[in-house]
């Protein structure tokens, strides 16, 4: 036993030493990973993203555990020049917690895929296990650099590697509707990536540098906002809006996550759209924190509302269980952007405990929705189709199944010690301090639709007393386990000891509203 | 009237017209034209800010030039990866663009009128 501690501590020890440099690991394993996984062909790809998968479960783990130890972001300037020339990697709380999510949900997910896209035996190559793991490497990659990046443009540049990765993932399968729905995210994708270029390249006339914390400084330094500058976030924002299909900007989201093979559905929707996500919450709290005043904090607000309504009255009415998961997830990313008016909230300053909230929400939802595109796509497979109302029975016949899906639909809902009840109990503190009651309210209605459409299922499921259905083949045990262990995650995240959650605060600059350093 | 608030105002033209194109036209390969006149007009925008910002005697500030290149490669990258799915859409099904009232769309119509 003490000679396993010892060497966790002397691990532990060796990791921290390494300080910013462990910041290259998250990016640079994909990426290596991707360069010898194109010549090595499909067999040898899976080996190579199952065997970068702990490793990047073991980098981001050390960079957690250091950021908050020093209570500190850590930070690497690539080839040692400092920003404005050079380019610099920097893990704050926010960056930590994100990469600490996706390592979560991309391993499972890598272990999951791995009977779907095996290359069959006296095969020596076919195209959909090469096209799937090379592209979740280079979505693994994409999402890294998005979290760790601080030029606008490399994030830009980040931005698009996951986008192209993501796109072909929605149509592995080739069909004629997957292929069009494709081609409408790609296309809502690349207006979203054109608005964001239009935005970096005003901001770079006005101010000469693309560096955040040197153009906040430079932002703060001008006192009122240059009208290019507000062009250049209003731009940005729709641009990101359209990534992450918030409500008005959605179209391309259902058919696009219901039509991927589960595996691709579940990091599209766990974690792909909250690479945007992210970097809107970069631009509203880190780089423009003046910009989030009550009135325009209002207005995502709102379109968050409306996504959480509409996402969960449409998710009522979906025949097929991936759509009904795929309206979900529209709905829960409604709830992540109540954030900007709580934080804007003029009474008392509530950012920390509202960022916690949001963060929490998103990895609830980012664990949930895996696993629930996960479960789905094994009843789907064993069932031949995923019909809601032929659901009957299935209960019995993939028990371990069902109970992952429900407990992936109760964390959702936000039971008690979900990661879900401890940020909708977060967000509450702030919507009760603050007054605005409304946000409450929509809260109230989402949670209510989530659990109004997870009874439907389970009513087809448990239902059918008769003879359970005909399985066409039976799934994994180990997959079943993997997702059950993947939604008990959500579940078990409210228990995290509060110690920890202050890793989400960790690197914040100043209050919004407040005097800026 | 300075060269750069032309090349700017031309450049502004561009981006409205390929927003017009994106939006409204229905068939996919006009789209990803209209997108490429957007991007012609962002790029553009960098030309005049790198000649503006050409203050400390140089020619031209190298910084957006470089991000210029950066741009169009990426540009190039998704115009390829578009045509490659338009085509291979169209060798499918024999459309040529996303139908005009998206059947996601219509499907929900039909729910709240019913």
């Amino acid at each position: 036993m003490s000679g396993v501690a010892e060497t966790i501590t002397a691990l532990q020890a060796a990791l921290s030493g390494l300080g910013g440099t462990l910041l290259l690991f998250p990016v640079m394993l994909p990426l290596t990973g991707l360069l010898l996984a194109i010549p090595l062909g499909g067999r040898h790809a899976a080996r190579i993203v199952l065997a970068l998968l702990p490793l990047g479960l073991l980098a981001a783990v050390a960079i957690a555990a250091a950021v908050l130890d020093a209570g500190a972001p850590l930070r690497y300037d690539l080839g040692a020049w400092a920003p404005p020339l050079g380019v610099r990697l920097q893990a704050d709380g926010l960056s930590a917690t994100l990469l600490l999510t996706t390592a979560v949900v991309m391993l499972a997910v890598g272990l999951y895929a791995l009977p779907g896209f095996r290359v069959p035996d006296g095969s020596s190559e076919t195209r959909r296990p090469f096209a799937f793991w090379t592209l979740l490497l280079g979505v693994w990659g994409g999402l890294n650099l998005v979290f760790l990046g601080q030029d606008l443009f490399n994030l830009y540049v980040a931005l698009e590697l996951l986008t192209f990765s993501a796109v072909p993932l929605v149509c592995l399968d080739g069909r004629a509707d997957t292929l069009a729905a494709a081609l409408r995210y790609l296309l809502f994708a690349l207006l979203g990536s054109i608005l964001y270029v239009l935005g970096i390249a005003l901001l770079y006339g006005e101010f000469g540098t693309l560096d955040i914390a040197l153009l906040r400084e430079h932002l703060a330094a001008a006192g009122s906002m240059p009208p290019a500058a507000i062009a250049a976030a209003a731009l940005m924002t729709v641009g990101l809006l359209a990534k992450t299909a918030l409500f008005p900007l959605h179209l391309w989201l259902p058919p696009a996550h219901a039509g991927a093979p589960p595996a691709a559905s579940a990091v599209l929707s766990a974690l792909v759209v909250k690479a945007s996500f992210f970097l809107i919450v970069r631009i509203w709290f880190d780089l423009m924190p003046v910009l989030l005043t009550q009135s325009a904090a209002q207005i995502l607000g709102a379109l968050g509302a409306m996504a959480i309504v509409y996402g969960g009255v449409l998710a009522l009415g979906q025949a097929r269980l991936k759509l009904l998961v795929a309206y979900s997830t529209l709905a829960q990313l409604g709830y992540l952007f109540l954030i900007f008016p709580l934080a804007a909230s003029p009474a008392g300053d509530a950012t920390g405990e509202v960022l916690t909230g949001g963060m929490l929400q998103l990895v609830a939802h980012a664990c949930a929705k895996a696993a629930m595109f996960m479960s789905a796509g094994l009843i789907a497979a064993s069932l031949g189709q995923d019909r809601i109302q032929e659901l009957a029975g299935i209960g019995r016949a993939l028990p371990i199944t069902v109970l992952a899906f429900g407990v992936g639909g109760l964390a959702l809902v936000g039971i008690e010690p979900s990661g879900a009840y401890l940020a909708k109990t977060l967000l509450d503190g702030a919507v009760q301090a603050g007054g605005q009651w409304w946000w409450g309210l929509a809260m109230q209605i989402g949670g209510l639709l989530t659990a109004a459409y997870l009874i439907r299922v389970f009513f087809h499921a448990v239902s059918g007393f008769g003879r359970p259905p005909v399985l066409r083949s039976r799934p994994a045990r180990y997959q079943e386990l993997l997702v059950l262990g993947l939604a008990l995650c959500s579940l078990a995240l409210g228990l995290v000891p509060p110690s920890y959650l202050a890793l989400v605060e960790v690197g914040r600059v100043a209050g919004v509203g407040g005097p800026l350093p | 009237m300075s060269e750069a608030t032309l090349f700017g105002l031309c450049g502004a033209a561009l981006v409205g017209l390929g927003l017009y194109g994106l939006i409204c036209h229905p068939g996919a390969l006009r789209k990803i034209l209209a997108f490429n006149l957007i991007g012609s007009g962002v790029f553009l925008l960098f030309g005049v800010v790198a000649r503006r910002g050409a203050a400390s005697g140089f020619g031209g500030d190298p910084v957006p030039q470089a991000l210029v290149i950066t741009g169009l490669v990426v540009a190039f990258a998704a115009t390829a990866l578009a045509v490659a799915l338009v085509l291979r859409l169209a060798q499918t099904s024999g459309r040529t663009g996303l139908d005009p009232e998206r059947p996601g769309q219509a499907e929900e119509t039909r729910r709240t009128e019913s």
